[in-house]
């Protein structure tokens, strides 16, 4: 317990740049949407408070948009507006403008209507009165709804990180991804915080009297826009081109920190989420990506990899790894799974997965295809001599590893087969293993490594960088530990890499990422 | 003076006001009187132009108000209301405050202005930097007619400006008003329903039911010229009290035995008979001096004012 806390502590102050910049980020993305949505909200509230015909519309329609998830929201606006700044503050705008326009609504229609009625006596124009009487006298109900809505605005920011806007949502979701409590709390707390904070001041202001209030009505615009104007830092600039990196790749020693101690990669980054990374790679809207060397999606938005010349990533080289037991019962298993040892590029499986992701083909037909074009397809033999039980995890590279494995085991042998696909995550897919419920699926020598041996980090690091190496450690551990034996490698590599457009790659002359680093350091 | 030629209104199918025309003289204080639901508010009310009439027309001083920008229409007529509405975000001094900053007065003016109704109003000094709600319910109707006379204007209108008060308050601030010399020089229509109140501070009454006037005169001639059976009933309750009121020594002058004296201060035949009474039971005098218009004193006591009220009565029942 008081070692978690004092790590938590510890990481905070390593990465108090990181915090501080993240922190300063949110509060600016809060407060500049907040202004908008003021901007927006109370006039609007006004309108309706003058022909209220208009209120059910206009508040319906904003009620309607505050259900919209906030994550789908998000996505409708990357379309229209991209990524960035842009649309996480539309986004926020739009969830803050209910609590506003309701607010501004409800408060001016609940003036009483004598003092109302005493101004037009008097001779107040309709500005004055509502200059004069109505929004002074509703704006405590106002200021409620400034207050609801700040606090939700504090809170969906958090997801901005997801559309590459920063704020405290990078600490939060690449810890979630990285499973690192520290870094999930060094954003989560500062949030809870800010939100409690703000909203205690909000309550302060909200409970003056009309004498104090007036003054801080004065100061209130203000506070907004420099608080607002935190926020310039991810939409500005600072290098001629910009990274977008996923929380994850953030926080990995084999990802972004390795980029910048081994490389010296100084780059101008943002954090996005890997579901739009590539899309909007390819908009232009950033120039150097993180991904997977084998994602479809290289293919279909046309980027290009940038050779890892100093090995930073790990090979994460596919192979079957099989039970030591289902060689006893299945003996030509061996040679047949091999048949495919070698043969799939990283390349090849690019493209694969392109047609199973982008051109929505069936893995059966995509791995038929291949098979047949290398010639190592065969009529099924129908075999009844025992049933290979073959798993595989939960994405489309491994059903179509699945698929060819299957139809190589029913050509080739008298074994019948059955597949488990879809087996959510490597431990699930290990445990079957282990567990006698499947023969073999296929492992990355990476994940081996990394997640499933978990050696001493200095054998890690020593390993990581070297094909051959990770190969034979984890070969020769595998066997000692589990009886598991790793056949020979597929051939891709579907580890992290770095990727830009390939327009942009050649125009440039940027191969490498040491090219890469040279180029920027140079422009 | 005030005109008002036909004015209706409707509101729905409601017929709230029906065709009333009545002229108010300069310096008169006309009281709009009935019940709740008679049309005296609406009738009011289109005087400054708060609810536009269907039809008819409101002159003040000869010019006709559809003309008039209303907002600068209403900075040139006072207005007291019921609720009083004071604004509750504004310090006493800055909702006197409020009519003069329209006109843009300069400070110094508005200062000099809000200090001498201050006064004339009784309103305490330091309550000048106060919130209204930190006031009485009395103060705060004070702090209503100094807002709305704080321009001095020549109009001044009054929607139930006591209804908020308790009878105590109620009471002693008629008087007050009765006495200030800022309303005398004005004209006024003030709408009740209270009829002490009426009779109390009208010059004129327009007694009014299902949107039209039943009646307009002088409270004695409401009191011993009923026009019909409505306007009879609808005095008939407090009937008593009202001829104390109306009623004033020089109407029963003849009434009260020929003794006079020479010295001692006088008062005024214009001393109606309730006031009378009301001085003989409280102070220690048994008699009053009163003098009446042809330089002729007499001592009244309690038993010689009450006799000659009753002979006077008498000979109105018979007229």
């Amino acid at each position: 317990m008081n070692e978690q806390q004092q790590t938590l502590w510890q990481f905070m102050h390593e990465q108090s740049d990181k915090l501080f910049a993240q922190t300063l980020q949110h509060v600016g993305l809060t407060f500049i949407s907040l202004l908008f949505a003021i901007a927006i909200g109370l006039p609007l509230g006004i309108l309706i408070a003058r022909k209220r015909k208009l209120s059910g519309t206009v508040l319906g329609i904003a009620g309607v948009l505050q259900t919209v998830p906030s994550i789908a929201l998000l996505g409708f606006m990357i379309p229209v507006l991209g990524i960035g700044a842009k649309p996480a503050i539309v986004a926020l705008l739009i969830y803050a403008l209910l609590p506003i326009i309701r607010n501004t609504y409800t408060g001016i229609i609940g003036i009483d209507q004598h003092v109302k009625e005493a101004a037009r006596a008097m001779g107040m124009s309709k500005s004055q009165i509502l200059l004069k009487v109505e929004l002074p006298l509703a704006m405590p109900v106002i200021l409620a709804g400034i207050r609801t809505a700040t606090v939700i605005n504090v809170g969906v920011a958090t997801l901005a990180s997801f559309i590459a806007a920063g704020g405290l949502g990078e600490f939060i979701f690449g810890g979630i991804s990285l499973n690192n409590t520290n870094m999930i709390l060094a954003g989560a707390i500062p949030a809870a915080l800010l939100a409690i904070i703000l909203d205690a001041l909000l309550s302060l202001v909200q409970k003056m009297n009309f004498k104090k209030l007036r003054k801080a009505l004065y100061i209130l615009p203000a506070v907004l826009l420099i608080l607002g104007g935190f926020y310039v830092l991810p939409s500005a600039y600072g290098s001629t081109l910009t990274a977008g990196f996923t929380p994850e790749f953030m926080g990995r020693q084999d990802g972004d920190l390795g980029l910048k101690s081994i490389y010296g990669l100084k780059i101008h980054t943002i954090v996005i989420s890997d579901a739009i990374m590539y899309k909007a790679a390819f908009s232009k809207e950033l120039d150097v990506i993180s991904g997977y060397s084998t994602d479809g999606r290289l293919k279909a938005f046309d980027l290009k990899i940038l050779k890892d010349d100093k090995s930073i990533f790990p090979p994460y080289y596919a192979a079957p790894i099989v039970r030591n037991e289902a060689f006893k019962q299945f003996p030509k298993l061996e040679e047949t799974l091999n048949l495919l040892a070698g043969k799939i590029t990283d390349s090849v499986m690019t493209d694969l997965n392109y047609r199973t992701d982008y051109l929505h083909q069936t893995p059966e037909r995509v791995a038929k295809d291949f098979l047949i074009s290398t010639g190592l397809y065969k009529a099924p033999k129908n075999g009844h001599n025992g049933v290979v039980r073959i798993g595989s995890k939960i994405f489309g590279e491994q059903y179509i590893l699945a698929e060819m494995y299957s139809m190589l085991i029913r050509g080739n042998t008298d074994y019948g087969v059955s597949t488990k696909t879809g087996l959510g995550g490597t431990k699930i897919c290990f445990d079957a293993l282990m567990n006698d419920q499947i023969d073999f699926y296929p492992e990355y020598t990476g994940t081996g490594l990394l997640v499933l041996l978990q050696p001493d980090p200095k054998i890690a690091k020593e390993m990581a960088h070297n094909k051959d190496k990770t190969y034979n450690y984890v070969s020769a551990e595998f066997e000692k530990k589990f009886k598991i034996k790793w056949l020979k490698p597929i051939g891709f590599n579907n580890s992290y890499a770095l990727m830009m457009r390939q327009k942009q790659s050649k125009d440039l002359n940027v191969n490498t990422i040491t090219d890469l680093k040279n180029y920027l350091d140079k422009n | 003076m005030i005109e008002l030629k036909g004015i209706s209104k409707k509101f729905g199918d409601a017929q709230a006001v029906n065709k009333v025309s009545f002229k108010v003289e300069e310096k008169e204080t006309l009281v709009l009187l009935g019940t709740s639901g008679c049309g005296k508010t609406t009738t009011l009310k289109m005087i400054n132009r708060l609810i536009e009439p269907d039809a008819g027309g409101v002159f003040i001083d000869g010019k006709d108000i559809t003309n008039e920008d209303p907002d600068v229409l209403r900075t040139g007529i006072g207005y007291v209301m019921q609720n009083i509405g004071l604004f509750p975000h504004y310090t006493v001094a800055e909702n006197i405050a409020v009519v003069p900053k329209l006109l843009k007065w300069d400070k110094e003016k508005i200062k000099v202005r809000t200090q001498e109704l201050i006064k004339k109003l009784h309103l305490p000094e330091n309550s000048l930097s106060m919130f209204p709600h930190e006031l009485s319910g009395g103060q705060q109707q004070r702090v209503g007619l100094a807002r709305a006379l704080v321009t001095d204007p020549s109009v001044l209108l009054m929607d139930e400006p006591f209804g908020a008060l308790d009878n105590v308050t109620r009471t002693s601030i008629q008087k007050e008003f009765k006495g200030l010399e800022e309303l005398k020089r004005k004209t006024i229509v003030m709408v009740t329903h209270d009829v002490q109140e009426a009779f109390e501070l009208a010059d004129r009454i327009c007694l009014m039911d299902k949107g039209k006037i039943i009646q307009i005169g002088t409270p004695k001639e409401l009191l011993y010229q009923p026009i019909n059976d409505f306007a009879r009933k609808f005095l008939a309750g407090q009937r008593l009290g009202l001829e104390f009121k109306v009623v004033k020594i020089q109407d029963i002058w003849s009434y009260l035995p020929k003794v006079t004296l020479q010295d001692g201060k006088s008062l005024s035949d214009d001393l109606n008979v309730w006031d009378a009474m009301e001085l003989l039971r409280s102070s220690d005098r048994s008699e009053l001096l009163v003098s009446g218009d042809n330089k002729e004193s007499k001592a009244i006591n309690f038993e010689q004012l009450t006799k000659a009220f009753n002979q006077f009565q008498n000979a109105q029942v018979h007229e």
